[in-house]
C-alpha cells in the first residue's frame, strides 16, 4: 500500500517531466546498449581467436631438439670442482630428432586421467615434385581421424575429406600454397623426394589450408604410416607427440615432468601463447572502460534530472512531510524515480545491445585464416545481459542517492516559512 | 485535553541567538476552538510549528492527547502528524499533478488503515461537507484560490484528526472566501466537536472563536 503509493508519487513526478525523464533513460540505455554490444563482439572475437589457438594447439608439444649438452663432461671432474672451466665451441652431439620409447610413452599418456589425447607424429623434410617443378618442404605424418577429433583438423580442410586421406594407403593433404604453385588439384598425383634420397609417387586426397600463408607454402599431411615408409623407417619413429588435456591449467606442471622425465622438450601452450592471454585481457578491458564512461555520463543525466526534480517538487515535499510522510518515505520517492529511469533505459539497452549483435552477428565475415567462419562472431551469453541490467541498477542508484538523500533531509519548516 | 504545551522555549542561533519563545505554557481543550493573535514576528507560526510536530529543535514539554511528544523520533512524529493533526496552510499546497480527490485521499493512504474504497469515500464525504464535491475530478493546479483552500481543510480533516491547526488560513484569500472558510471552521467545531487552533489576523475572526490567546515578543499575554 504505502509502496504503491509512494511509487505512484513517483511516477506522477516523472511524467510531467517526460521529456528530461527519456532524455535520462536514453543515457542509461547509450550505455548498457554499448555495453552489451561491445562485449558480445569483443568476447565473441576473444572466443574464436582462442578458440583457434586452443583447437589446432597442442596443449603440450613434446619433441626431441638438437641441442648442446648444459652440462660438459668436465663438470663431473672432481678436480675442476672449483674453479672457472672455459669450453669453447660447444657442439651438439649427433643424434636423432626422433623421440626414445615414444610409443610406450604415447600409452602412458593416453592412461592419464588428465589427458584427452596423446597423438603421434612423424614431422620429415622433402621435395615436393611435379613435372620439372622442385619444391623444398614438410611433410607430416599424422593420425588423422585421430586429429579431426582432438584438433579440429577438419575446419581447415577446404577440399576433399579426412575419410579420404584414412583410406587412402598413399594420399596426401597439400597445403594450399603448394596446390597453387604447382597447380595441382584433387585427384592429380604428386612425387615427392625424401632427403635420404628415392621419389615416391603419392595421391592428391585434398586440399588444407591453415591461414598461415607460409605454412600452407610449405606443409603437407599424410598418414603416419604412409610417412614412415617414404622414410624408411619402422614404425616406432615417431618426432612428435601432441598431447590435449581436459583442462589447460595442467599444461605447464605436465609438460615440466614429462620433460624432465624422458630428457625431451615439452612445450606447454600457456608458455607458447602467453601473448594471447594479454590481447584478450585488454579488450575486456577497452569494453568495461567504455561501457563504465558511458554509464558515468548516464549517471550524471540521472544526477542532474532529480535534482532538478527536488527543486521543484520542494512545496510537494514539504506537504508530504507535514502530513505524515516520514524522510525515508521521500527518499523512497526519488530514488525509486532514479531506479525506474534506470530499469527503463537498462531493459531498452539490453533491446539495443542484442538488436546492435545480432546485426553484426549477421554481417559477412570472409578470412582466409579462419575457413569455417562465415560472418562476425558474436557472443551471446545470457550472462553480459545479467551484467548488463545490474550495471544500469547500480549506476542509477548511485546517482540517485544523493539527490534523494537531499530530498529526505529537507525541512518542511524551512520551506513553509520561506514562503 | 488535547493539546498540552509546558514551558517551552526556543531560541533561533543563527544569525545571532534569539530567544523567540518564552516559557509558553498552553492548554487546548477537546472541542476547543482556540484562536492565536499578535503581531507581526511575535513567534506565532514557530510555535505553531512545534506545536505541529515539525520543529523538534525547542526546551519543555509537548502533549498531544495526553502522550508526551518531545522526544520521539522522527519516524514516531511523522505518524503522529499523520493521525492526530491536520495542518492548514496560509498556502495552499496541493500536488498538483494529482486531483482534489487523490490530494484528500494522500494521508489516509499514508495512513494505511482503510481501504481504499472506504478513502475515496471519506474523502467525497470530507468534500461534500465543505461544499466542493464538484471538483473531486479536477486537477488541483486547475481549481481557484477559495477552492484550494477548501480542498486543503478536506485534506486536513481526512484522518479524522484530534486538531486542526491553521496558519493564517485565510489570510491569502479575500474577505468573502475567508468568511467561508472561517464559517466551516466554525461548522466543523459545533457539530463535529473538532479541536481548532488558528494563528489569525483578523480580529473579527478571532472574536468569533472560544477563546483568543495573544502573543507579544514570544510570550502569551493573555
Ligand atoms: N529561521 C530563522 N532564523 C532566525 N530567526 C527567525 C527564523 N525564523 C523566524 N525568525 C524570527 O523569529 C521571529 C518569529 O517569527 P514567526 O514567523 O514565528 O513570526 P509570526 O508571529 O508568525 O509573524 P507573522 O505574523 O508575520 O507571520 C521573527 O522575529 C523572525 O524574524
Ligand atoms: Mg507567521
Amino acid at each position: 500500500m504505502n509502496t504503491n503509493l509512494l511509487l505512484g508519487i513517483a511516477k506522477a513526478h516523472l511524467l510531467t517531466k517526460i521529456k528530461q525523464t527519456l532524455i535520462a533513460a536514453l543515457g542509461v540505455t547509450f550505455g548498457i546498449g554499448s555495453y552489451i554490444t561491445l562485449v558480445s563482439f569483443m568476447t565473441g572475437l576473444n572466443e574464436m581467436l582462442d578458440s583457434l589457438i586452443l583447437n589446432q594447439t597442442p596443449h603440450i608439444h613434446v619433441y626431441n631438439e638438437i641441442e648442446p649438452s648444459e652440462s660438459q663432461p668436465i663438470a663431473n671432474y672432481s678436480d675442476f670442482e672449483n674453479s672457472m672451466n672455459v669450453v669453447k665451441s660447444i657442439k651438439p652431439k649427433f643424434s636423432q630428432t626422433k623421440i626414445h620409447n615414444a610409443l610406450p610413452l604415447i600409452d602412458k599418456l593416453n592412461a592419464d586421467k588428465r589427458v584427452r589425447g596423446a597423438l603421434p607424429q612423424l614431422n620429415i623434410q622433402l621435395f615436393y615434385i611435379s613435372g620439372s617443378i622442385e619444391l623444398v618442404g614438410n611433410l607430416k605424418g599424422i593420425d588423422i581421424m585421430k586429429e579431426v577429433d582432438l584438433f579440429n583438423f577438419g575446419d581447415y580442410i577446404i577440399e576433399g575429406a579426412a575419410k579420404d586421406l584414412e583410406n587412402t594407403n598413399s594420399g596426401i593433404f597439400l597445403g594450399s600454397g603448394v596446390a597453387e604453385k604447382m597447380s595441382l588439384k584433387v585427384g592429380d598425383r604428386i612425387q615427392v623426394s625424401t632427403v635420404k634420397g628415392g621419389v615416391f609417387p603419392l595421391k592428391i586426397v585434398g586440399i588444407f589450408q591453415s591461414g598461415v600463408a607460409d605454412l600452407d607454402d610449405i606443409q603437407s599431411y599424410a598418414n603416419l604410416s604412409t610417412v614412415q615408409r617414404i622414410s624408411g623407417v619402422p614404425n616406432n619413429y615417431i618426432t612428435d607427440i601432441n598431447v590435449k588435456l581436459y583442462d589447460i591449467e595442467n599444461a605447464p606442471s605436465m609438460a615440466k615432468s614429462i620433460a624432465y622425465q624422458n630428457k625431451l622438450k615439452a612445450v606447454d601452450i600457456a608458455t607458447a601463447n602467453a601473448q594471447f592471454e594479454t590481447g584478450t585481457t585488454i579488450r575486456n578491458l577497452i569494453t568495461y572502460a567504455v561501457s563504465v564512461t558511458l554509464l558515468i555520463v548516464a549517471g550524471f543525466g540521472i544526477y542532474n534530472i532529480l535534482n532538478m526534480l527536488i527543486y521543484e517538487k520542494m512545496n510537494d515535499i514539504a506537504i508530504l512531510k507535514a502530513t505524515g510522510f516520514s524522510g525515508k518515505d521521500v527518499q523512497f520517492i526519488f530514488l525509486s524515480q532514479a531506479m525506474i529511469i534506470g530499469i527503463i533505459g537498462g531493459l531498452l539497452g539490453l533491446l539495443v545491445g542484442f538488436l546492435l549483435s545480432s546485426l553484426i552477428d549477421g554481417i559477412p565475415f570472409e578470412t582466409e585464416a579462419l575457413p569455417t567462419i562465415k560472418t562476425y562472431p558474436v557472443n551471446f551469453d545470457v550472462w553480459y545481459y545479467i551484467i548488463g541490467i545490474s550495471f544500469a541498477l547500480v549506476s542509477t542508484f548511485f546517482a540517485g542517492y544523493l539527490p534523494s538523500l537531499k530530498a529526505r533531509r529537507i525541512d518542511p519548516v524551512e520551506i513553509i516559512r520561506g514562503q | 485535553m488535547v493539546l498540552e504545551a509546558k514551558k517551552i522555549n526556543k531560541h533561533f542561533r543563527k544569525p545571532v541567538d534569539f530567544h523567540v519563545l518564552k516559557d509558553i505554557d498552553l492548554n487546548i481543550k477537546n472541542g476547543e476552538f482556540v484562536s492565536i493573535m499578535g503581531k507581526s514576528g511575535c513567534g506565532k507560526s514557530t510555535l505553531l510549528y512545534i506545536l505541529s510536530t515539525m520543529d523538534t529543535d525547542y526546551e519543555g514539554e509537548l502533549f498531544i492527547k495526553g502522550q508526551k511528544i518531545s522526544g520521539k523520533t522522527r519516524d514516531e512524529l511523522s505518524y503522529i502528524r499523520n493521525k492526530h493533526i491536520g495542518f492548514v496552510f496560509q498556502f495552499h499546497y496541493l500536488l498538483s499533478e494529482f486531483t482534489v480527490l487523490e490530494n484528500v485521499m494522500l494521508p489516509a493512504k499514508k495512513l494505511g488503515e482503510k481501504s481504499l474504497k472506504e478513502i475515496e469515500a471519506d474523502a467525497m464525504e470530507k468534500l461534500r461537507i465543505l461544499d466542493i464535491e464538484g471538483i473531486a475530478y479536477n486537477k488541483a493546479s486547475n481549481i481557484s484560490g477559495g477552492q484550494k483552500q477548501r480542498v486543503a481543510i478536506a485534506r486536513a480533516l481526512i484522518n479524522n484528526p484530534s486538531i486542526i491547526m491553521g496558519d493564517e488560513p485565510t489570510g491569502n484569500l479575500d474577505s468573502h472566501n475567508a468568511q467561508n472558510v472561517f464559517s466551516i471552521f466554525k461548522k466543523l467545531s459545533v457539530e463535529q466537536g473538532l479541536s481548532l487552533l488558528i494563528v489569525t489576523h483578523d480580529l473579527d475572526f478571532a472574536k468569533k472563536t472560544d477563546r483568543i490567546v495573544e502573543m507579544l515578543d514570544g510570550r502569551i499575554i493573555s
